[in-house]
């Protein structure tokens, strides 16, 4: 039993970033089309710029969050801004290339700055075990939880009400009704972009609390492509819903039968929702006709 | 204005006998000033000639439509007015009032701003959002966006959604639309989406109404009631009104003034009567041995 709710908190923790982490990525896919590779490089910057904030420049660690969150403000915009702008209109092919590259340039920079050594992030939520019905675990796990559902929800509630949201649901749905709206594409665009590094932040921090800060924490964001691949591209809530399914069935299997299974399983599970349902849990089913 | 008491649509004769608690006007302009002044347009697509030397002419307060074939240019012409499409050579020039617009170079987000709505052909509605939610956003350009208030939305942002609403509202009153206000609009059947997307583009408020064919796909009925909320628009609220649309019909009934385009070029403009009675017009529509 004390097994099993370690797992489970392990495993909804996990769950719960991955899909603050899916967030962005499905934030970027819906409004501009674009399929964004370099998600677990965001994540993996924000971590970085929150641990620089607080160990390197010894500001408090909201603060640090505040910079970390106006620094990928910035980075979503120049990213938009000069590289993905001048591929408007070539293929879908092409502009993946261009965000692997961007991938492999992002991750580079952080290497080249902060080289590769493990680093631990400081102290920001209490690092002390709690035992619940005989199961101790870290009481950060619970935090992460807390933190991922705030902050999403703060992006849902930002989708339902604000002006903006409401019109970046317009883009995603229809570009030339957006446009005679009035709406700014290109403007939207960039505050996707923005949007999605700013989730990025949140997210990586809180990978980064749980794994420490090093390059493995892109390699974690690399789950975040099974995350909306069975959740469905186009789909927050499928982000949410996929976000745990891939965080618990890893814990599960990781915990229960073998933790290298637990590696792959996220994978497996993808290959299976694929198989039944190709445009995931969630997703816009598109008919093309030919 | 032509007197607004009974009109006839067809065989139907029309009553409009409501008025407005909003101005859904959104021009400065007197009734019969030129309120768009389209100059040889020339727009081509590769080797595509779509516009060869468009000139023509709107003002405000009419009803102007457009007709040609299939191919003739028609819809080009819109997006052109709208900003969707950049014609390589001309000039649009939209007046209103004190300022003028030049629309060949602006973005439609631009033009939308200036008052210029429109719709589409094949709906473009906001399949995803609700009839209400659609409405709203044709309220867009008149919301001020403080980013942070709108974020939390308190205050100023709430009071506005609260005025703009009122507005909307009116408008689904109108196009009789209350009933399914709430519902998706990809789930309404064709002839609501059409008044959707109507609705939409005069919670805009606008200056000049672009309408590419709105009685589409329509039977007799729908037709008819469409034609009578065009009209309401135009003799009531007074809004100019360019519309596409092949049902010769309609188009001889309400409009005030008729162009016709074929192989992008004008081929006659002026009344719906000296229109019809133009050679070319027959030959276009007929062919050369009718026209003979």
């Amino acid at each position: 039993m004390s097994t099993f709710i370690q797992l489970t908190v392990n495993g909804l923790a996990n769950g719960a970033i991955l899909a603050l982490a899916a967030l962005g990525f499905v934030l970027i896919f819906k409004a501009t089309g674009v399929v964004n590779f370099a998600q677990g490089e965001f994540l993996l910057i924000g971590a970085y710029i929150v641990w620089a904030g607080v160990v390197t420049l010894g500001l408090h660690w909201v603060v640090a969050v505040l910079l970390g969150v106006a620094v990928a403000v910035v980075m979503g915009i120049v990213i938009e801004r000069s590289v993905l702008r001048p591929m408007v209109g070539e293929s879908a092919i092409a502009v993946i290339m261009v965000t692997i590259g961007l991938s492999a340039v992002l991750r580079s920079l952080v290497q080249g700055i902060w080289g590769t050594t493990l680093r631990r992030m400081p102290e920001i939520v209490p690092e002390t075990s709690v035992s619940l019905l005989g199961a101790p675990f870290p009481v950060n796990r619970l935090w992460a939880i807390g933190i991922a559902l705030v902050a999403l929800g703060g992006f849902a509630l930002f989708f339902r009400k604000s002006h903006y949201g409401v019109a970046m649901r317009a883009v995603a749905d229809d570009q030339q009704a957006a446009m005679v709206m009035g709406i700014s594409v290109r403007r939207i665009f960039a505050m996707s972009w923005a949007l999605a590094a700013v989730s990025a932040v949140f997210g990586g921090t809180l990978v980064a609390i749980m794994i420490g800060v090093s390059i493995e924490v892109a390699t974690f964001g690399l789950l975040v492509f099974a995350v909306v691949i069975v959740g469905g591209l186009d789909s927050i809530p499928g982000a949410l819903l996929g976000g745990l399914i891939i965080g618990l069935t890893r814990q599960y299997v990781g915990g229960y039968i073998d933790p290298g299974l637990g590696e792959v399983i996220p994978y497996i599970v993808l290959v299976l929702v694929l198989l039944v349902k190709p445009y995931g849990l969630f997703g816009e089913v598109r008919i093309e006709r030919v | 204005m032509p007197d607004a008491g009974t009109l006839c649509v067809g065989t139907l004769a029309l009553g409009v006998s409501r008025a407005y608690r909003f101005n859904l006007n959104g021009s400065r302009l007197e009734a019969g000033e030129r309120q768009l002044a389209i100059e040889d347009i020339r727009l081509a697509f590769g080797g595509v000639q779509a516009l060869r030397g468009v000139t023509d002419e709107v003002r405000q307060g009419e009803i102007h439509a457009i007709i040609g074939p299939n191919g003739a240019g028609k819809t080009s012409l819109l997006n052109c007015i709208s900003g969707l499409y950049r014609p390589q050579q001309g000039s649009i020039r939209f007046f209103d009032g004190d300022r003028d617009h030049e629309l060949t170079k602006a973005a439609p987000s631009s033009t939308a701003r200036w008052g210029i709505a429109r719709t589409f052909q094949n709906i473009e509605l906001f399949q995803h959002m609700t009839v209400l939610e659609n409405l709203m956003l044709g309220r867009h350009v008149h919301m001020h966006h403080r980013l942070w208030r709108s974020l939390l939305f308190v205050g100023p942002a709430r009071e506005q959604e609260i005025g703009q609403r009122e507005l909307v509202e009116e408008v689904i009153d109108f196009l009789e639309i209350q009933a399914v206000r709430s519902k998706p609009v990809g789930s309404l059947a064709y002839g609501f989406q059409k008044r959707v997307e109507l609705g939409r583009a005069l919670a805009m408020q606008p200056a000049l109404l672009l309408l590419d064919e709105p009685m589409a796909g329509m039977n007799a009925e729908e037709k008819e009631d469409m034609a009578r909320y065009i009209l309401d628009v135009n003799q009531l609220a007074g809004i100019t009104v360019i519309l596409i649309e092949h049902d010769m019909g309609v188009v001889m009934d309400i409009s005030d003034s008729v162009s016709v385009l074929d192989f992008g070029e004008l081929v006659a403009s002026g009344s719906p009567d000296e229109v019809s009675q133009h050679p070319k017009v027959i030959e276009a529509y007929l062919g050369e041995a009718a026209a003979r």
